[in-house]
């Protein structure tokens, strides 16, 4: 399913934002760019925790601008605090289904085999506090899975865990999304994530995305406004 | 910043005074020493003839006063103790920290004829039900009447085991009902509104208009004659007489200044104490006052009986007493 | 948010100034307690009888229904506020609520009496007198404190949480279960224990509106049997009895509170998402007009007649500043108890355990008892103006420590989790992580810690009753002398006054705590 941003414009405090972008479907697109130049903003417009100022956010064409949460076909992870503390592994993923966490056989059946699916079988009775980092993104990478929306939106998700690790996680993340035929958007600050997993790469910077493009072509590119400075000698070391 | 608030500290803790004459220190009840107590003007004219400076030290009410003198013992800082009433001394005399006054028992004015040796009475007061003649036209004349009168019209009393007037009405009610005390408490109950910790709290409510009647004194109505030039409260005279509050003062045994405690009780019992009783404490004086009362005390009820246990009968029963008022109060 | 959980190195505040803390409060407990008890026992303990027993029934009866109906209203009214973060009057709604705690029970009967009495704006809508007056006092008292109390525990939820939430689209009931009480929970029995505890010990409310002497709570038994019979053997029964009953709540409140660790929380405060249905706003602002509609008229109509009688007078002045400087200071002094202790309280169970019973000193041993010690242990030294001072400051201070926990101990916990290692890494220790690390991070708490104490002891009348003198008279102790002298409409006004300069530091310590 396509995500398209059409005009999405927002103001926070003095930077005005304007997001106009085509996210293609069945794509694992990161965004990469500046700290504070609104690449959260841009998740939490589509994922509807932000109301824009004007413009339109469409999922297959469909305008979803004015629906709740909820409503729109997005699952969202965040870097933190993505499991309730008190639930177990189990109701935690169940609550992708249920908010009263009462299954079907079937349903629970999809939760075990979400579970199985990111390596967490075994651990199902576990509280979160009883996981590591990794483990715990685990759990909400089931969640996300169960909830089987079409978009998933990734928030730095892999940032507090080391490099074989996120390795281990991007490579899940992209199974997965190529298996169900997801559009994935993930923002990251590690160019190496994006170059591992993405098939696209945006550059966003001041509240603009400056460029979407084929992840090899935009790490390649030379007339991207910004991007140079951004990476650093970054290219040079690791290209 | 903190050199400030330190010398704010001092400025409120260390106002006292630092002369080098003879103080005498005079353990009282709290209100006595108010800004409108009795207090200040008491200091201020025994200053002028004593050559010393007194010392206020309030602890609460007149049983704090007591209770403080207990804890204290003989290692007690108090000259003087002025406040507690007859229904204190008993107890008060057992602790054998008060001296004899050594004064003439007969210079005190106490409708019953003064005997005590160890505390003279500085004013007095008649325990009455105060009423709202706006909201009653006809008070109850007697104590029965209030004990078996219309239950629509209630009274706020106070507790007994925290109040002055409550211990004053429950001695009251055994005065005129001797056994059969329980028996009327229960009748008296349903005109109760409720039982309030001390005066001010029944005070309150009673002038709010929460209860036409309340628990106070003879001399109630004099404030508001006086202070607010108001007739609407007034007391009720009851058949069978009234209750009697005598407030006392006594000098400690062991105190170096003994000379001196004894020259403000004989002051005491003069005009430059007694002047300030009538509108400042609002009882009636015990003592010599340089002219006649303020009009309004003259038209207060006039009890036809003046009715009193001796303080060594309220020792012995008090607690007793007290239990029975439970019982008959709680069932 | 379990990364502390597998530290092997950790960050260790140091020892000494909590054992300090904790010397500090047992030397006051035993020199309060031991002499009552030294002679209850020396005369021979009384037993329980009937009468103390009717005693413990009705005060358990009172504060439980008292402890309940504040829950049953706070909780809500916090949960609406939390919702509705903007709304007209909302800053001075969330200051008057620290009103009630600090005005002396007279005042708010006679402003209960203004709106509720026989000849009151809205008489006959409750029975003033009995236990339907008792409770509507109580919940007049703690709704308000119940509901800051829940709110600052609402406003400490994730962000992420809401998103989440949000975005699993979980109704009001699931968001309930599954988000907040999770984390309320803990913060609601604490707060139950200590309204438990107001309610429990609450005399001039129970004695003025329950309607007669069936309607004694022990408070009040112990207060006859130290001060009107001096009976240190009931005294010293009774005592025992409220130690009791106060330890056996204060476990209960932790093995119910101590479930859920606290989850460390970067941005201040977080946006929600629910409750934007129209009519979650119905529900909400309903919630809030009926607990204005239960809080505004007495405190209103204490306004408009205190406000003609408002006479600022040198004894006002002096009385004011007087509650200032006590207030200051004991504010100032519970948090020095509490500060140590919580430091190392929100890094170990053992100490968790200690401070949570450490701060109930003062309520573990009744007021009464603990003042009557205190005045005979020190009773060589009675006397002199700075004795009564300290004592004054140090019983405000004791009382005031549980709500200085309460407030303080969530935010240095997040402080914890969020700069121990950062500090250990960086070497910062000791004073400099006081003044560089903590201090600022916690500002926020600490002022509402601060003000809490401080509104606390402003209210004060049992400290200031044992241990004034004439003197040293506060506001409520000026404001009870005027009247004992028939001037009740002085004292409204005085009252007045006291509730200006509570709204006034409240104001002040939000601004503190938002720069």
């Amino acid at each position: 399913m396509s995500l398209r941003l059409d005009h999405l414009a927002f103001r926070y405090e003095a930077m005005d934002m304007i997001f106009d972008a085509v996210f293609p479907a069945g794509g694992f697109t990161a965004v990469i760019g500046p700290s504070g130049g609104g690449k959260s903003t841009l998740l939490n417009l589509v994922a509807g925790f932000e109301t824009p100022l004007a413009g339109r956010v469409l999922i297959d064409d469909a305008d979803v601008t004015a629906l709740p949460p909820d409503r729109r076909p997005v699952s969202m992870i965040f870097q933190d605090n993505n499991v309730f503390a008190h639930l177990s592994v189990r109701q935690n993923v169940a609550l992708g289904i249920s908010p009263a966490l009462r299954l079907e056989p079937a349903q629970a059946q999809r939760v075990e085999a979400a579970l199985a699916d990111v390596g967490l079988d075994g651990l199902a009775h576990r509280k979160p506090g009883e996981l590591s980092g990794g483990e715990r993104q685990r759990v909400a990478v089931a969640r996300a899975l169960v909830r089987d929306r079409p978009v998933l939106l990734l928030d730095e998700p892999f940032a507090a865990l080391g490099p074989a690790l996120r390795r281990d996680m991007l490579d899940l993340l992209r199974a997965k999304q190529q298996a169900r035929g997801l559009t994935v958007v993930m923002v990251t600050h590690q160019p190496e994530d994006a170059i591992h997993a993405a098939s696209h790469t945006a550059y966003l910077e001041a509240g603009r995305i400056v460029a979407l493009r084929p992840t090899a072509d935009l790490f390649a590119a030379t007339d991207v406004p910004g991007l140079a400075a951004y990476l650093g000698d970054w290219r040079n070391t690791v290209l | 910043m903190k050199k400030t608030l330190t010398a704010l500290f001092a400025l409120v803790l260390l106002a006292a005074p630092a002369a080098a004459k003879e103080t005498l220190t005079i353990y009282t009840y709290d209100s006595f020493v108010a800004e409108w107590g009795p207090g200040p003007k008491v200091k201020e004219e025994f200053e002028k003839v004593c050559d010393c400076t007194v010392e206020w030290v309030a602890p609460g009410d007149g049983v704090a006063l007591l209770n403080r003198l207990k804890l204290e013992g003989a290692s007690t800082k108090a000259d003087v103790v002025l406040g507690l009433d007859t229904n204190l001394t008993a107890e008060a005399r057992a602790t054998g920290l008060f001296g004899k006054h050594d004064l003439d028992v007969a210079s005190a004015k106490t409708p019953i004829p003064w005997t005590d040796d160890h505390f003279m009475p500085f004013d007095y007061g008649y325990f009455a039900v105060v009423y709202d003649t706006q909201a009653m036209t006809t008070p109850p004349k007697s104590l029965d009447e209030l004990v078996n009168g219309d239950a629509a019209q209630k009274i706020v009393l106070q507790d007994p085991r925290s109040s002055t007037p409550g211990l004053g009405f429950l001695l009251w009610m055994k005065k005129v009902y001797g056994d059969k005390a329980a028996e009327a408490w229960k009748k008296l109950q349903p005109r109760v509104l409720t039982v309030t910790p001390g005066w001010s709290e029944a005070y309150a409510l009673f002038t709010k208009g929460e209860a036409p009647m309340v628990l106070s004194y003879t001399t109630s109505p004099a404030y508001h004659v006086i202070a607010e030039n108001s007739e609407r409260y007034k007391a009720a005279g009851f058949a069978e007489g009234h209750y009697l509050q005598v407030e006392v003062a006594g000098l400690i045994e062991a105190s170096p200044r003994k000379d001196l405690a004894r020259k403000f009780l004989a002051f005491m019992m003069g005009p430059g104490f007694q002047d300030q009783i009538p509108t400042t404490n609002w009882m009636f004086p015990a003592g010599e006052t340089s002219g006649p009362l303020p009009p309004a005390f003259d038209a207060l009820v006039k009890p036809d009986k003046t009715l009193l246990f001796t303080p060594e009968e309220v020792d012995q029963n008090r607690r007793a007493w007290i239990d029975e008022w439970l019982n008959a109060t709680t069932q | 948010m379990a990364e502390r959980h597998n530290t092997v190195i950790a960050y260790q505040p140091s020892r000494a100034p909590a054992l300090a803390a904790l010397a500090f409060l047992g030397l006051a407990l035993t020199a309060g307690f031991l002499p009552v008890l030294a002679m209850g026992i020396r005369q021979g303990l009384a037993g329980l009888d009937p009468y103390i027993l009717r005693v413990l029934s009705f005060t358990l009866l009172q504060a439980g229904l008292s402890t309940a109906l504040s829950l049953a209203i706070g909780l809500p009214l916090a949960r609406a506020l939390a919702r509705r973060r903007v709304f007209p009057g909302r800053f001075l709604l969330l200051r008057l609520l620290n009103l009630p705690l600090a005005l002396p029970s007279i005042v708010v009967i006679i402003g209960l009496v203004e709106v509720y009495g026989a000849g009151g704006w809205l008489g006959g809508l409750f029975a003033l007198y009995g236990l339907q007056g008792i409770l509507l006092a109580h919940v007049f008292f703690n709704v308000p404190l119940a509901a800051r109390l829940v709110l600052a525990d609402l406003e400490r939820i994730p962000e992420e949480n809401w998103k989440l939430a949000a975005q699993l689209g979980l109704g009001p009931w699931a968001l309930w279960r599954i988000v907040e009480w999770p984390r309320v929970r803990g913060g609601m029995a604490s707060a139950a224990l200590l309204i438990f505890l107001l309610c429990a010990s609450s005399f001039a409310v129970v004695l003025t509106l329950g309607g007669g002497p069936r309607a004694t709570t022990l408070e009040v038994a112990i207060y006859q049997s130290l001060r009107a019979d001096f009976d240190p053997q009931r005294a010293a029964m009774l005592a025992l009895v409220q130690f009791a009953l106060c330890a056996v709540l204060a476990l209960l409140a932790q093995r119910w509170g101590g479930l859920v660790p606290d989850v460390p929380m970067l941005r201040a405060s977080a946006r929600r998402f629910d409750g934007r249905s129209g009519a979650a706003r119905v529900l909400d602002a309903g919630l809030i007009l009926l607990v204005l509609l239960l809080l505004l008229p007495p405190l209103l109509a204490l306004a408009a007649s205190g406000l003609q009688h408002i006479a600022l007078t040198a004894p006002l002045l002096r009385a004011m500043l007087t509650s200032l400087l006590l207030g200051a200071a004991s504010a100032g002094l519970a948090f020095l108890l509490v500060w140590p202790l919580a430091m190392l309280a929100v890094r170990g169970a053992l100490w968790r355990r200690v401070a949570a019973l450490a701060v109930l000193a003062s309520w573990i041993v009744p007021p009464a008892a603990l003042a009557t010690g205190w005045f005979i242990s020190l009773i060589a030294y009675a006397g002199p103006l700075w004795l009564s001072a300290l004592l004054v400051i140090a019983m405000n201070a004791m009382m005031a420590l549980p709500f200085v926990a309460r407030v303080l101990m969530p935010a240095l916990g997040r402080s914890a989790e969020v700069h121990d290692r950062l500090c250990l890494g960086l070497g910062i220790g000791g004073w400099n992580r006081l003044r560089v690390v903590e201090f600022p991070a916690v500002r926020r708490a600490a002022g509402l810690a601060l003000v809490m104490a401080l509104i606390l002891s402003l209210g004060d009348l049992t400290a200031i009753s044992l241990f004034g003198t004439q003197d040293f008279v506060t506001l409520p102790a000026l404001i009870y002398r005027q009247m004992g002298s028939y001037r009740f409409d002085d004292a409204v006004g005085t009252a007045l006054v006291l509730g200006l300069v509570v709204l006034a530091l409240s104001a002040l310590a939000e601004r503190w705590g938002e720069t």
